[in-house]
């Protein structure tokens, strides 16, 4: 009973660890709902070939990555090198989904930086955004063998979360099928 | 002349504060809200349902408006998409649960009654009453406390002291 005194300094702390937790979070950062389900079905033109379509479908059987990207992004931009990385290291394809942007704007902006992307489909109007819960881009989604989206990453893709959490789910995902 | 240069001098307040003014009125939210003109359905009931629905879902893009007030390119989108799915003929908790599908509880700004949110629910007046409970049994067990009487040397003392009788030698002196 002597420590009685103690009690509101301990409680104290405790609110003083919840407040540490909760400022390490990022608000930002809401999880999906998504994940675990079916990626959404799309159809939508290709960047590079107005007349021809592209779909969910077409990478049925593949591990993949959809990443949401515009040129008018700014984070996108900063994600860009990781992706060209990431192109070049050959590990997975990665499908643009360019994302309420102007067609002349998004290819200057591939033939510019570079092109990470296996294919580039347009989703002008952001529906097809909608339908994966696009808030802000840079979103990259992790999509399986059957159509699952396993993993989204919401903004700009760093080498970190590349190597520590990227990598090792894709390899566990090609083992698995 | 000092009441002409104080008159002057009056006026260039009062111009200064006029143009304060005005400057604020501009940079008011209502100044920024005057953006695109969003398209309106036909029909004022429809509008009045798109608009009473906006009110309940979360912007995600600025999280702490709703799609109603804010003027965010996203939350334009998913006004129309309201819209267009009421006019569709879908209901108000059917259009609820397309948004929640693709962007989770955290969409409805007034969350759902459920496991993880019953002590977002029911903290505050759990801790409300916890405390008012607490205030009582420690008001009731002070009243229970047995109170101590002084002794008759105490008792003399303190008559001593009332009286004004400074030989007492407690009696601290300062």
């Amino acid at each position: 009973m002597k420590a009685k005194f103690l009690v509101p300094l301990f409680l104290f702390f405790v609110l003083i660890g919840f407040l540490a937790y909760g400022l390490g979070l990022n608000p930002r950062e809401v999880p999906s709902p998504l994940v675990g389900k079916p990626a959404p079905q799309f159809q939508l033109a290709k960047l590079d070939a107005p007349d021809t379509y592209f779909g969910l479908e077409d990478m049925r059987g593949k591990v993949w990555l959809l990443n949401v990207w515009a040129s008018w992004c700014v984070s996108c931009r900063q994600e860009h090198p990781v992706l060209v990385e990431l192109q070049r290291s050959g590990l997975v394809p990665v499908v643009g989904l360019n994302y309420k942007d102007t067609l002349d704007a998004a290819k200057g902006w591939l033939r510019d930086y570079g092109n990470p992307y296996v294919v580039n489909v347009v989703d002008m109007d952001g529906r097809v955004g909608i339908d994966y819960g696009v808030y802000g881009t840079p979103e990259t989604f992790l999509i399986d063998q059957d159509g699952i989206i396993r993993y989204k990453h919401i903004g700009p893709l760093n080498r970190d979360a590349v190597r520590n959490v990227l990598l090792p789910k894709i390899a566990e995902l090609t083992r698995a099928g | 002349m000092p009441v002409d240069r104080f008159l002057t001098r009056r006026l260039r307040g009062v111009a200064q504060a006029a143009l304060f003014a005005v400057m604020l009125a501009f940079v008011s939210p209502a100044a920024f809200a005057a953006g695109e003109a969003t398209p309106v359905a036909p029909d004022l009931e429809l509008e009045s349902r798109v608009q009473s629905l906006s009110h309940t879902l979360r912007c995600l893009v600025c999280q702490n408006q709703t799609i109603a007030d804010s003027n965010a390119p996203l939350a334009i989108d998913l006004r129309n998409q309201v819209r267009e799915q009421l006019a569709a003929g879908r209901t108000e908790s059917e259009v609820r649960e397309y948004m929640v599908a693709r962007y989770g509880e955290f969409v409805l700004y007034r969350p759902r009654l459920s496991a993880t949110t019953v002590f977002l629910w029911f903290g505050p007046a759990l801790l409300l009453v916890g405390g008012l409970a607490w205030l009582f049994l420690r008001l009731r067990r002070r009243q229970d406390e047995p109170v101590e009487h002084l002794s008759a040397a105490e008792h003399s003392q303190a008559l001593a002291l009332l009286k004004g009788d400074q030989s007492s030698p407690e009696e601290p002196r300062s």
